[in-house]
């Protein structure tokens, strides 16, 4: 009776650490959800072309599965059964000109099934005609700046002062403390919803690449060098990425966000962007100049 | 690693030889700063690599435990930049590509049936300039701005922001470039006129062509990345602009260039690896390898290939459409000859008899692992997609699959291959079983989740991350620091069995059916390893 009576307090006890356990599992699993946390495979983004390649991304993957399935399988099975421990005694054949022909052919028709959805895709990536609205984006070590081709409106986008303190070297800041940690911005590039959007990219000083996941794209900003790339973002939101390509000291801290808006809140701002803008962009333009003297101070230096 | 090695520990004195009348080895330091002997160069050229692997791979811990968790604990972005930078260098430079020039100078003349390279002198060059190199390299670590932080890759303008280090790292890679030339040089002219009497090019091990087709190609390329940094050096102090958008110049063209070298040398560090699991897994097998020629004919496809897939490595960069079309489908073809050789290693085991000493789990992981490198190198050639992976941790693991459980798992398949021949001692088997299982399940651990990190978003080269990538980075770092301390395993073992054991026999792998030349010699090889041309039927 004792025991049993000190399973049962047994029992009780570890159903209650479970509850423990599972009650933090739901707890975490919210605010996983939230930051994609243990995220396994691309996401599909909010563009055509994202979704193309999201899909190219998964046609690609599962014909590898395919031909791992079947190479694997064949070494898995070669090495269980032909094992010398357990007696296997050894063919002398050394080549079969027939097999050989054959796995040289599959995977050519393989390729060339790979290659047509790759290739359409691939022309629809560079066809950047027929867009409503051009930005030019250039990259700073370590900003980014907006440019609206023809609106008169052009501001610097920089890493949210907040999370620039959180950042440094031993700040004592949690990073899960803070929202979005490394991709919040002072400024957002802001783009209305269903417009085809023409990004044209460069650099002032080294090379940077633009890149928001979500829209499936990325392109380098080059000195001397004008890029393009486009988008068409189908639903509203907050869309984050980061510079990827290596730019020194802080390339890990410049990054992207992009608010998509409904034209007419995008027309909206637009609009107060333009009439603050007027005095707003001469400052920036002093502020460029006075920047890149102050880099070629530090350079000489 | 001769017996001999371990008499030269206890020599104080230098003047105990007064005869010539035989042919061993100087007595003393002498006997390795005045080597000619293919043997010693060669046990130099990877005990060197061995030491710039724990470096390199310092760094590497460096990295990761930075990256452990969110939040920037223990370094500056800018010296982490550095880390991934030197890493980088020192892990293909000063470890891969120096373990591949050992192994050649030990294995060729004994698989050819040579008495020795065929330019010994040139060769103890190749060998000794390496140190300076790495020292010079290695000094730009306290040097004032510290070392170069630009990435391995060098892009301008970026690399051109450099300080002190930036000469020190051009000279550098100039002694490594001119230490591979001659390297290879030896290379094919041993075995163009080494060669045992009535061994045709048809009949060499796989290990010997596999090295004769990387020797071409370093002969090929390695000047070129040479023209590529000495047009940095005098866009940096000559007042040149090759690079320099505002003097008219291209910092693409840089980028083509590099690669150009980049591409090749990728297939410099995996041709042999090719070739020592070539020799492995029949051994083990006991079946002859499947496909012999067609083995050599995929090694030129993969090296003629390697020529002309360089621009898959900048698809971003924003080229034409055919010209991206075209990088894709070569790159994609690259894919055939591969296959050809994983399916010709999977044909020879089938129907073998298979057994598990050290040589061969590393070989069957290399087999394993590499084909899924091989994968994600297949995905990545398709351009739309490549857009999303570039500069992400995708490519990272990609790479690392391929250099990682690919090359360097082959050396130590090598390694424990050809070290009883080497010393004449036979390692402990059982520790190389726990060296394998503990490297094969951390390397894993350590690359695998950096494929998710890439899908979900994360760049390459960054210090810090946004929280979303915390879980995998923590589970890739434990598998670092897993991977890193098991190699010191390896290290014991090695050095163990230079300095004793139980003796080997001829064949070392008398259970095996191991073929080639340097079984017919003794464990270890007398000094001057064929005095006659053994000959060939």
């Amino acid at each position: 009776m004792e025991r049993e009576e000190d399973q049962v307090g047994a029992m009780a006890q570890m159903s209650k650490s479970l509850k423990y356990v599972a009650g933090a599992i739901a707890a975490s699993l919210p605010a996983s959800a939230a930051f994609a946390a243990w995220e396994l495979n691309m996401t599909v983004g909010v563009t055509e072309l994202s979704r193309d390649i999201h899909g190219l991304h998964m046609l690609i993957f599962w014909i590898c599965v395919l031909i791992a399935v079947a190479v694997f399988g064949m070494m898995i099975y070669s090495l269980v059964k032909f094992r010398h421990s357990r007696g296997a005694v050894a063919a002398t054949f050394d080549h079969s000109t027939k097999a050989e022909i054959i796995w040289t052919i599959i995977p050519c028709a393989i390729l060339v099934g790979m290659a047509i959805p790759a290739a359409e895709t691939l022309i629809k990536i560079e066809d950047t005609r027929d867009s409503q609205l051009s930005i030019k984006v250039t990259g700073y070590q370590w900003k980014w700046q907006y440019e609206y081709l023809d609106k008169n409106v052009r501001f610097f986008s920089t890493l949210n002062r907040e999370h620039d303190r959180a950042r440094q070297l031993k700040s004592g800041v949690d990073p899960f403390s803070v929202p979005n940690y490394l991709l919040e911005v002072d400024r957002p590039l802001v783009v209305p919803v269903g417009a085809k959007v023409r990004v044209l990219l460069t650099s002032s000083d080294v090379i940077h690449a633009w890149w928001v996941p979500a829209f499936g794209m990325k392109k380098d900003a080059i000195p001397g060098f004008v890029n393009e790339m486009w988008f068409r973002a189908d639903k509203p939101g907050t869309y984050r990425g980061q510079c990827a390509e290596l730019c020194g000291r802080d390339h890990g801290f410049m990054p992207v966000v992009v608010e998509v808006k409904p034209q007419a809140e995008f027309d909206a701002w637009l609009q107060e962007q333009q009439q603050a803008g007027a005095p707003a962009a001469a400052s920036a333009a002093a502020a460029v100049t006075v920047e890149s003297a102050a880099a070629t101070v530090a350079k000489a230096e | 690693m001769s017996t001999a090695h371990t008499h030269s520990a206890p020599h104080t004195t230098g003047h105990a030889h007064d005869a010539h009348d035989h042919h061993g080895p100087e007595k003393g330091w002498k006997r390795w700063v005045f080597a000619t002997n293919h043997k010693d160069i060669g046990t130099m050229y990877m005990l060197f690599s061995l030491l710039m692997f724990f470096i390199g791979g310092s760094m590497a811990m460096i990295i990761r435990a930075e990256l452990f968790q969110p939040g920037l604990q223990l370094v500056d972005p800018q010296f982490f930049n550095s880390m991934t930078t030197m890493h980088a260098l020192i892990m293909i430079f000063g470890a891969v590509m120096p373990a591949f020039v050992g192994l050649a100078n030990w294995m060729i003349p004994l698989q050819v049936g040579a008495p020795d390279m065929a330019l010994p002198r040139m060769n103890n060059f190749s060998f000794w300039i390496l140190p300076f190199a790495f020292s010079l390299l290695l000094a730009t670590l306290f040097v004032p701005g510290g070392a170069p932080a630009g990435g391995w890759t060098m892009y301008p303008p970026l690399s051109q922001q450099n300080g002190t280090s930036f000469p020190m790292l051009i000279f550098a890679v100039h002694l490594m470039g001119a230490s591979s030339i001659m390297g290879a040089i030896n290379v094919v002219v041993t075995i163009m006129n080494m060669r045992a009497p009535g061994m045709s090019l048809l009949k060499m091990p796989l290990f010997v062509w596999t090295w004769l087709i990387t020797a071409y190609l370093l002969v090929a390329v390695m000047p070129v990345l040479a023209g590529a940094v000495t047009m940095l050096l005098t866009d940096h102090y000559f007042g040149t602009t090759f690079f320099e958008a505002a003097g008219g110049g291209d910092p693409v063209m840089f980028q083509h260039i590099f690669w150009f070298f980049g591409h090749p040398e990728v297939y410099i560090m995996i041709l042999p690896a090719f070739g020592i699991v070539s020799e492995i897994i029949p051994t083990f097998s006991r079946k002859p390898l499947f496909g012999y020629d067609a083995m050599v004919y995929a090694t030129a496809s993969i090296a003629f290939l390697s020529f002309i897939v360089w621009a898959h490595h900048m698809f971003t960069v924003g080229m034409p459409l055919a010209g991206q079309m075209f990088f894709m489908l070569a790159t994609m073809l690259i894919s055939v000859p591969t296959g050809v050789k994983v399916f010709n290693w999977t044909a020879t085991m089938f129907k073998g008899s298979i057994s598990f000493e050290p040589p061969m789990l590393f070989a069957l992981s290399f087999l394993f692992l590499f084909t899924i490198g091989g994968f994600s190198g297949l995905m990545l050639a398709i351009v739309p997609a490549d857009f999303q992976y570039h500069d992400t941790y995708f490519v990272v693991a990609h790479f690392h699959y391929v250099l990682v459980p690919g090359a360097v798992f082959a050396i130590m398949a090598g390694v424990y291959y050809w070290l009883p021949k080497w010393t004449g001692h036979m390692y402990s088997i059982k520790l190389a079983k726990v060296h394998f299982w503990v490297s094969t399940i951390f390397v894993n651990v350590l690359f695998f989740p950096q494929h998710f990190l890439g899908l979900a978003g994360m760049p390459r080269r960054i210090p810090d991350y946004s929280t979303q990538f915390a879980d995998w980075n923590m589970v890739s770092s434990i598998g670092a620091f897993g991977f890193g301390l098991s190699q010191l395993l390896f290290a014991y073992i090695v050095i163990s069995a230079i300095r004793g054991g139980v003796k080997a026999s001829d064949k070392v792998w008398d259970s095996g059916t191991p073929q080639g030349l340097e079984w017919t010699l003794s464990s270890p090889p007398p000094y001057h390893s064929f005095e006659l041309p053994p000959e060939v039927k």
